[in-house]
Formats: structure tokens, sequence, C-alpha cells
């Protein structure tokens, strides 16, 4: 550690900070306001600067490093419509709490509030979709904030934090020692669970007798798949797992339901609608989950964990509330049951696995082959995921594919499931898929993305094949933006207003891919679809493209239209589950 | 439920922008402020916001645990009003002619204000008070003519000799 200060200009200073505080990566583009820190970050022996080619391409490829590293993501981008473009990358991160901390130029300190050339007050602007945010005024304070930003950022509920650097105070000379003193005297997050809130769930928990595990992104976050395994084959209770926690517990688990929610399998829909208590780990009851609110698994108590105090009430009342880091209450929560269980306090769930069996074997997941010879899209989703493996990292775009990504692809591993699920940002996958890929080298990573969405961030490919960034992407190309055109379908007599992309026709995928410095191939038969993939497994120097020409018309199912209660789930179009006489 | 006022009492740190991310929440929140006052404190480095909110006590919970996620927020009270004293200022301009002035002037010696500024048609009233007894008296002057008014947001202080901000060591290493 240093201990005399030394004088460095507050370039100098941040980019040091950036070492010191373990930031190995930054993804981010040069502009006028933030030049002078990209002057030492050409000296700097510990930061891997990557250029990309659009700053919310660099936003994007941090939070997928970040989700994929558990590691803080850095972006940086100069003031103005350079930090504007990072607004979609904050809000996304703010949505699902990814830790990030992003980086602006700003014009000097003088021009502030003049309207000066590529000035936006970014501070006013991202306010209500980052956990905290700076503007930096002396060239002295920046250690402090750095570490400052990358504490919030990491700690607590994890969330993006920006800051903004005017370009004086980069170039200001300044005093730097490190470690600096924080000074967050309004910071104090809860990861203790209280020992009383754990007792009484305990208590719940050994005398529900239709009890669920709900369990959110909140898990991954706290890094607690190990102890959720433990608490799950402890109590034998079912487990679902929302959007964010694909991964927190084997798919292939006899006690997984699978996913919750709008698009859920029965079986998930089900049993939190008829259970009589929900043992909610890091999750947020969602509406994409619950469906609409009061008629939400009405007969349950619930036991409701998070970390962030104002998730706990928000939506659904909890008779049990928890503070605390998931990783820390399910671990005392396994403490607490197994003396319940021991003093012969246990009721028997076997009824229940009864009911929830007989949903699952007669609702299982699945899809029709489509009648006019056109290729399945959920069969080239489950064939990547065959083919590539429980091992590899697979990033989604937003819209039908994410679904049936989310469905087909069997996640063994914590980390393997990276989408945008509280913002649905279309484009997320590309420049995500790279942030993933930087921070797991050794891992193969799939994106696997629409049509729609690729049009949108695809530039970031070529970000890929300069710095060496052998990504694989998939294109589930239906020519169409997909779940749009699906509700069309369902929701508005098939009238396709807008949704129409042809891209089958333009752009040529493979060409682009081509153009891109990337490997493109294409696929629109069965027949093709294994050799195709092997075809880019094959390949790990160069980023790869398959264009996978599927047909229009295949729907996500199961599906509880929006706004409607969960008991309204349709298993397939027209298709609404029969319930037992017996079943609740 | 009907909506009902409470007032918090919040102290955050005094920085550029604290407000800015107050007024934010709750706007982002739906929440609507009725007053708000902010101004410095005993410690130097900590200012209190006075709010008045109109909601549920549901939402409210929600407010207080959104304005606790608010890194520059340090503690937030709710002051009831039978156990604090909460209290508005307002300045009105009143006309008052030789005819009429020794009316209003009745009328603010009976609500214990004070003139402090005359001018040849007209009169500059302070007060201060409960919300309640400010209303009481513009309604009991409007006749004569209101010329212009302005009030200010509701301070407020707990009654009894605890400190809200004393018996808060994260302010002592605050300041």
């Amino acid at each position: 550690m240093d201990a005399q200060p030394e004088s460095l200009t507050g370039a100098q200073m941040l980019v040091r900070s950036l070492e010191s505080v373990g930031a190995e990566v930054v993804f981010g583009i040069p502009g006028g306001a933030i030049l002078p820190a990209y002057d030492p970050i050409f000296d700097s022996k510990k930061l891997r600067h990557i250029l990309v080619r659009h700053e919310q391409g660099g936003g994007h490829a941090a939070e997928g490093y970040a989700q994929a590293t558990g590691k803080v993501g850095v972006c940086m981008a100069t003031s103005g419509p350079g930090a504007t473009n990072l607004v979609t990358p904050i809000a996304d991160a703010y949505m699902d709490s990814v830790p990030l901390v992003a980086i602006t130029g700003q014009v000097p300190s003088g021009s502030i509030g003049t309207d000066a050339f590529q000035e936006a007050d970014i501070v006013g602007i991202t306010m209500p979709i980052t956990k905290h945010n700076f503007l930096v005024q002396r060239a002295d304070d920046i250690p402090r904030t750095i570490a400052e930003a990358f504490h919030l950022a990491s700690t607590g509920r994890p969330g993006p934090v920006l800051v903004d650097l005017p370009k004086d105070i980069l170039q200001a000379q300044g005093s730097f020692s490190w470690p600096p003193q924080l000074d967050l005297p309004g910071y104090h997050p809860t990861t203790r669970p209280h020992a009383k809130q754990i007792r009484e769930a305990a208590k719940m928990i050994a005398a529900a007798q239709r009890p669920v595990l709900y369990v959110g992104g909140g898990v991954l976050k706290a890094r607690a798949a190990a102890e959720l395994r433990v608490l799950a084959e402890l109590t034998g209770i079912p487990v679902v797992t929302t959007l964010m926690a694909r991964g927190a517990f084997p798919d292939s688990h006899p006690q997984h339901l699978g996913m919750p929610g709008m698009h859920g399998t029965v079986a998930a829909v089900t049993a939190l609608q008829k259970a009589d208590l929900l043992i909610c780990l890091g999750a947020r009851f969602d509406d994409r989950v619950t469906g609409k609110l009061d008629s939400f698994a009405p007969g349950a108590a619930v036991i409701h964990a998070d970390i962030d105090p104002a998730e706990i009430g928000k939506n659904r009342t909890a008779d049990v509330p928890i503070v605390g880091d998931c990783r820390e209450t399910i671990a005392d929560l396994v403490v607490a049951v197994g003396e319940l269980y021991e003093t012969g306090t246990r009721a028997d769930i076997g009824g229940w696995w009864a009911e929830v069996d007989g949903w699952r074997t007669r609702y299982p997941l699945g899809y029709a082959e489509p009648t006019d010879g056109s290729l399945a899209p959920q069969h080239v989703i489950t064939r990547i995921g065959q083919i590539a493996g429980p091992e590899a990292i697979f990033v989604s775009g937003v819209g039908q594919h994410q679904m049936w990504a989310s469905q087909f692809i069997s996640y063994e591993n914590p980390y393997t499931w990276l989408n945008s699920g509280g913002a649905g940002t279309m484009g997320y996958a590309v420049p995500a898929a790279m942030g993933a890929k930087v921070g797991r080298p050794e891992a193969t990573v799939w994106a696997i993305d629409g049509d729609g969405c690729f049009q949108m961030t695809n530039q970031e490919l070529v970000t890929c094949a300069i710095e060496g960034i052998p990504i694989k992407v998939a294109v589930i190309n239906n020519g169409n933006l997909g779940m749009v055109r699906q509700w069309q379908t369902l929701f508005y007599g098939s009238r396709y207003s807008n949704t129409v992309l042809n891209s089958k026709r333009i752009p040529d995928f493979v060409k682009l891919a081509d153009a891109m410095g990337c490997i493109g191939l294409r696929c629109d038969t069965k027949a093709d679809v294994d050799a195709t993939i092997e075809k880019a497994m094959a390949v790990d120097d160069v980023p790869v493209v398959i264009d996978f020409v599927v047909g229009e018309d295949a729907m996500v199912w199961p599906m509880v239209p929006a706004g409607t209660s969960n008991d309204e789930i349709l298993a397939a179009r027209d298709t609404r589950p029969v319930w037992d006489a017996n079943d609740v | 439920m009907a909506l009902t006022r409470h007032t918090l009492s919040v102290l955050v740190e005094n920085k550029p922008g604290v407000l800015a991310r107050v007024a934010a929440l709750f706007s982002r929140r739906g929440f609507n402020i009725e007053s708000l006052a902010v101004g410095p404190t005993e410690h130097p480095t900590v200012s209190r916001m006075t709010i008045v909110v109109s909601v549920d006590d549901l939402p409210l919970e929600q407010v207080t645990k959104q304005l606790n996620k608010l890194v520059n927020v340090l503690k937030i009270v709710e002051l009831e009003p039978a156990t604090s004293v909460q209290r508005e200022l307002l300045l009105l301009k009143v006309k008052a002619d030789l005819t009429s002035r020794s009316h209003v002037l009745e009328t603010v010696q009976l609500f214990r204000a004070k003139v402090v500024d005359v001018a040849a048609d007209a009169v500059t009233i302070e007060a201060t008070g409960t919300n309640d007894k400010l209303t009481a008296l513009i309604r009991v002057l409007e006749p004569f003519g209101i010329r212009e008014l302005v009030q200010s947001g509701m301070v407020a202080v707990g009654r009894g000799s605890r400190s809200m901000t004393g018996a808060e060591p994260r302010l002592r290493s605050a300041s």
C-alpha cells in the first residue's frame, strides 16, 4: 500500500484508483471531456481497456462481465451523448441489481450549466436509475469517490453507481494515497438476518403442508447456490427459480419445477398458486411472476428474505420479513429448520408432492413441430444447450428467444444464464456476451439473440473480432419482432402492425458477420442444426454468428395473459390445464 | 383507508444534490409532497428536511424505506402531532387603509401575529403556528383583501429532552 501521498493529476489518480480497487477491465470510448483519463490508461499495465463501438455496448459488456464473474463491471464514456448512451445499460443494471461503475467525463466545472458543447446533466439524468451517483468537485476526492463507488456497487443490494468527472478536475493536480477513508455515514446495509425472524420462519417451514421455495436473483447475487441446495434437500420442498435465478438450482434436480411467471411451467405457476407457504428468497414479487397481484398465491403465508428492506412488503405483505444477505439467511434457516426436525416437528408434504408431480407430468414444457416445414426455434435452442453443455454461459436478448432459452436450456450451474430480466432491454445479448467472455475467457459463451435484438447492438461483434473475444451468436431469425407479433396474434386479431422486420431478406446476417470479421453460418433445416452448432463449437479464435432461419408462427407457451390471474395460465394456445377434483 | 398527513423529519448529509434526490424519489414513486422545509442543524455536515406527505400507512412505510435507501439519508423519524411541536411561517400582505387598518391590527393581535411592514394602504403581517391556526388567520383577513401571501413549509421537532441528532452515533462520525 502507498504510504506517502503522491502528487498526480486527477486523471492519473482515476487510473491508479481503478487499479487499486481491483478493476481489471474497462469497456469504453474516449471523447473530449474524458480525454485526460485516456492518457494514463494508455500506460496502465493492470487495466485492460476494451474499445467498444457504442457506449451502450460498453455498458452491457460491463454488466455481462459483472454477472458472469461477480466482480464490479466498469464502463467509461465521455460527456453529453457518450454519457446518455450509457443510460440504457445503467437502467438495466439498476433493475437487475448488477454491480456496475460507470465513469463519465463532464465539461469543465466552470462550464457546467451553460449548455456547453457535449454537456448533459448525467448525474441528474441517472439519479432515479442508479444506486448512487457522484459529481466530483476536487481532484483530491477522486480516490475516495472511486472506492466509495465500488463499495456501493458491490455491497448490500448491488447496483450501478455513476461517477461524473469534469475535465478540469481530471487535469488538476492532487495528492493520491491509497486506501482512502470511505465517508458513507448513511449507508449501512443489513446483512445479518435477525435470529428471531429465522426462528419464526423455520417454524412455518416445518409446519407447512404445501410449501414452495420461490428463489430469485438475490440468491445468485449472494452466491448462495450451495446453501440453497442444502436447504432444499434438507426440507424436500419444491423449488421454482425466477428468470433472474435460472442456474441457482440445477434444472435436473428432481425438486426443481422450473420457472414461475408469465411464461413459467404449469407446475411452477400452479404450485405457487396453491401453496400454503411461499419461502421467497431474494425475489421481489415482480408482476411478471405474480400476474394479477391480488389473486397471486391467495392461500399462502409469506416468508420474504431480501437484503433490501424496501422490497419486503412492497408488492405482497410478508408474514415473516427477513432482512439480510441470502447466503447468511439460508445458512441460518438450514440450522434452525434442522433443529426443529430433530425434535420431530415436521409436516408431511408427501400429498403436496403427489399433486405437484401430477401437474408436472401432465403439463411438461414442450412445443409443437411447425406444420409448414419451417425450423422450430425451440429445437435450435434446445440443441445449442445440449451441445454446448452445462458449463457454457448463455446470454439472451429479450423476447420469445429469451423465454425459450430460459425454458429449453437446462441450467445446472449458477452464473451460466445472463439476461435482461427487469428492464427487458432488447440488444443486451451481444455486448453482454462479450463482457461475459472477457470475464470468463475459458468458458464457451453463446449469445442467443433474436433478429430484432441483434440489429440493435451487433456492432460489438467488431469489437469482439478485433479484441479477440470469440463469442458465438445464434440469431433466432424469424424475420419479426416475435414476442410483439405473438401478442398481436393473441390480442390484436393477428394484425401485424410494424412487427415485420423482413430480416430473412435484409440484412444478410452471414455477410454481415463476415464484414465484421466473424465467421457467418446459416441454417434453415432441422437436419443441419447439429452440424452447424458443432461447426461453431469447433471455432475458438474468432466470433461466430449463426443465422438460424426459423418459422415465424412459433409461440411461447405456457402463458399467463398480462394483467390476468395466474389461475388463467394456458399450457398451450386454447389449452387450459384441467385440475383434478381434489386439487384445491 | 383515507389518506392521512404524516410529518417526516429526515436527517441528510449536507451535500449538493440531496434535495434533488429526495424530490426525485417522491415523484418517481408517485408520492405527493405537501410541504417541504430544508435547513441546517446543530451539526455542520447535517441538514434536516421536514416533509409532510398525505399517504396511507402502507405507502408511508414504502416512502420511508425508499428514503432510507438514499445513500445521503442518515435518519428518518415520523413526528406525531401530539408529541411534537409543528410550526409554519406566514407572511401576508393585506390591504389596510385608514378605515380598515384598526380592524386588521385587531385581528393581528388576536392571533398573536405581528406587523413587520407598513405602507399607506397595506400592512405586512408575520405569523407562525400550526397549519390550522394560519389557515384561520388567512380566512379572517381575506375580506380585507389579500395582496400577497407567502408561506413556509412546516418545521417540526419532537417534544421533551431527547434529540433526534444526539442519539445517533453515525452523526458523530459524520460531523
